[in-house]
C-alpha cells in the first residue's frame, strides 16, 4: 500500500521549489555532475547495499561511461564512493592509491549491459570472503542517479549527489517498521524530505533523503535495533 | 508560503513589501521552505564560501596541467599580473577577477574540490566577480555573503523561468546564468537598489543569449574555463553601466523567457553533446582521438 503512498509524496516533491543551494552549491569534486558527482553516489549506494567493505570489487563500464570515463575520472569517483567518501571529498583523485592501501582489489571493465540501460551505467561487482554482490546504477543527468538492479532483481531506487543525506534502510514488508522509523527521526529533528521505496524479495528496501540535519552514527545504530530493520546504512560519511 | 517566488517580478513585489534587500528575501524563502533557521542557512552559505576561498588559493598557486594538457596554470600567470599592473588595460578588480574565474574552472578540471554556482561549467564567474570586488571594497565577509545570496536568488529566477542545465539549453544557461547572477551580487555588494540588480542582471544575460555548449572531447576544460573569465568580465561592466544610471530596456523576466524560447529551439548537436561547435574542429577531433570518441567530419 505504501508504496504507492510514497510514490504520490514523490511526485508531489518533483515540483519541490529551488533550494537557494541548488544554485550556490552542490559542492563537489570535479570535472562533472553526472560522471563523477553522480558516479561517486552509485559507488556510495552500492557500499552501503553491500554493508561491508568488499576485497575486490569489479566495475563493469556501459556506454557513454564506457568511453569518457578517464576524462572524466569516473573510474576514481566510483571506486571513492565504494570506500564511502562524500562526492565533495578531495581525496577522491587519489582514491587509487587509498584503495590499494587498504588491501581493496579492483578492475575496470569497458563492457556494454544491453539496449535497455541508461548511457551514463555501470555494474557494480562486489565480493568479500563469504558474500557476493552486484549492484546496476545509471547516472541520470546533474547528479540525480538510479540503481535499478540488484543481484538478478530489479529495483528502482533514486538518488541525488551532494543534496540529500540518505539512509538505506532494509526492514520487513509491514508499514509499521517505516512508521516507527519515521517518528525515531522526527524525535531527532531530522525532516525526512524524500521516501523511496522499492520491494526486495520478501522485504522491502526504502531511501529516507533529508536536506538539514543528518543523524550521528550512535542514533543509525539505535535506529537498526527497531524490530523488523535489518539494517540501516547511512549514504555518507557521518560527522564526527 | 510568504517569502515564496519565482520570478524578478515576484522578489521585486516582495523586497518593497518587506522593506528588505534581495540577499534578506534569499534567506528568509530558503529557512521558510526548509524549516530551518536563518542561522543554519547563513551556515550553510558561509560553508560555500569557504569552499570556494579554498579552491581560489589552490587554483592560484597550481602550475599543473590537466591529464590531456588543455588546461593549467593560467591561473598562476593572471594573478602574477597584478605585481606588473602596467601591461594591463584594465584595473586590479577586473584581473584579479579573471585570474579566480581560471584558478576555479582548473580546479574543477584537476579535480579539486569546487561549489557548483550554478553548475560545475559556469562555477568560476560568480566567485570570480564576487570576491575579487569584496577585497577591493574591504567589504566585510558578511556583505560578500549578501551579494552570494542575491546571486543565488537571481539563479533560482533563471532556473524557475528557463534552465541552468547546458544539456537543455548550452552555455547561455550555465556560464549565461552564472554572469548575470554574478552582477546582480555586485550591484547588491555596491548597496544599489533591487531594481538595479536586476537591470545589471538583464543586461549581462541579454549579451549571452544564444552562447552553445561545445567543450572539446565533452570535458569541462576548453572552451570553460577561460569563458568563465570573460564572463567575469562582462559581469562587472554590466554593473559598471548600471551604476552609471544606465537601464536595461528588457526586463529581466522577459530576457529569462527570451533564453528559454533560445533554448528550445537550440539543436541537441550544441548542448553538451561534444557534437559541434568547437568541438567539431580538427583541434577538438584531436581531443577527441586521444579519448577514443568518435570523429566528426
Amino acid at each position: 500500500m505504501y508504496y504507492k503512498l510514497t510514490k504520490k509524496i514523490n511526485l508531489l516533491l518533483m515540483e519541490e521549489r529551488y533550494s537557494i543551494f541548488d544554485i550556490a552549491g552542490p559542492i563537489m569534486v570535479g570535472p562533472s555532475s553526472s560522471h563523477t558527482a553522480g558516479a561517486c553516489k552509485i559507488g556510495q549506494y552500492a557500499r552501503a547495499l553491500f554493508n561491508k567493505t568488499p576485497k575486490h570489487v569489479v566495475f563493469y563500464l556501459h556506454g557513454s561511461f564506457g568511453e569518457v570515463y578517464k576524462g572524466h575520472a569516473t573510474d576514481k569517483a566510483l571506486l571513492a564512493g565504494v570506500m564511502k567518501f562524500q562526492t565533495g571529498d578531495p581525496r577522491m583523485k587519489d582514491s587509487f592509491k587509498i584503495a590499494k592501501e587498504k588491501g581493496i582489489d579492483f578492475d575496470f571493465k569497458v563492457k556494454s549491459l544491453g539496449p535497455n540501460y541508461h548511457p551514463n551505467t555501470v555494474r557494480i561487482d562486489m565480493e568479500s570472503a563469504s558474500e557476493k554482490m552486484s549492484v546496476i546504477g545509471s547516472s541520470i543527468g546533474g547528479g540525480v542517479i538510479e540503481i535499478v538492479k540488484i543481484n538478478d532483481f530489479k529495483v528502482s531506487l533514486r538518488g541525488i549527489a551532494g543534496k540529500y543525506f540518505s539512509l538505506v534502510v532494509k526492514h520487513d514488508d509491514k508499514p509499521a517498521v517505516l512508521k516507527s522509523l519515521t517518528a525515531i527521526l522526527k524525535s531527532l529533528e531530522v525532516v525526512v524530505s524524500k521516501v523511496d521505496s522499492v520491494k526486495f524479495r520478501n522485504k522491502v528496501l526504502t531511501v529516507l533523503s533529508s536536506q538539514g540535519k543528518a543523524p550521528k552514527l550512535k542514533e543509525v545504530i539505535e535506529m537498526e535495533k527497531i524490530e523488523g530493520v535489518d539494517f540501516v546504512r547511512a549514504l555518507t560519511k557521518l560527522d564526527k | 508560503m510568504e517569502y515564496e517566488f519565482t520570478t524578478a517580478a515576484d522578489i521585486k513585489k516582495l523586497c518593497s513589501k518587506h522593506k528588505i534587500k534581495i540577499s534578506e528575501l534569499a534567506k528568509r524563502y530558503e529557512s521558510e521552505r526548509a524549516g530551518v533557521s536563518h542561522v543554519v542557512v547563513r551556515n550553510r552559505m558561509k560553508k560555500t564560501r569557504d569552499v570556494i576561498w579554498e579552491a581560489i588559493e589552490n587554483g592560484i598557486g597550481n602550475k599543473k596541467k590537466s591529464d590531456l594538457k588543455m588546461s593549467g596554470g593560467d591561473a598562476a600567470k593572471m594573478y602574477a599580473q597584478l605585481t606588473n599592473m602596467r601591461d594591463m588595460m584594465s584595473n586590479r578588480v577586473c584581473v584579479r577577477a579573471m585570474a579566480y574565474a581560471l584558478a576555479i574552472g582548473e580546479q574543477n578540471a584537476l579535480m579539486g574540490r569546487i561549489a557548483a554556482f550554478p553548475t560545475a561549467g559556469g562555477a568560476g564567474v560568480v566567485p570570480g566577480v564576487l570576491f575579487s570586488s569584496s577585497q577591493h571594497f574591504h567589504a566585510g565577509k558578511r556583505r560578500l555573503l549578501r551579494a552570494m545570496f542575491c546571486a543565488s536568488a537571481v539563479g533560482i529566477v533563471i532556473a524557475s523561468g528557463a534552465t541552468i542545465s547546458a544539456a537543455k539549453g548550452g552555455c547561455q544557461a550555465e556560464v549565461g546564468a552564472a554572469a548575470a547572477m554574478a552582477a546582480a551580487g555586485l550591484i547588491e555588494m555596491q548597496n544599489g537598489t533591487v531594481e538595479q540588480c536586476f537591470d545589471a542582471a538583464a543586461i549581462t544575460l541579454k549579451s549571452y543569449l544564444g552562447l552553445v555548449c561545445d567543450p572539446l572531447g565533452g570535458l569541462v576544460e576548453v572552451p570553460c574555463i577561460k569563458r568563465n573569465s570573460i564572463a567575469a568580465m562582462a559581469a562587472i561592466g554590466a554593473g559598471d553601466m548600471v551604476m552609471a544610471g544606465i537601464k536595461s530596456f528588457v526586463p529581466f523576466d522577459e530576457v529569462v523567457r527570451a533564453m528559454k524560447n533560445i533554448a528550445e529551439t537550440m539543436s541537441p548537436k550544441l548542448r553538451e553533446t561534444a557534437l559541434g561547435g568547437l568541438a567539431a574542429t580538427p583541434t577538438g577531433n584531436k581531443i577527441k582521438k586521444k579519448l577514443g570518441l568518435p570523429i566528426i567530419k
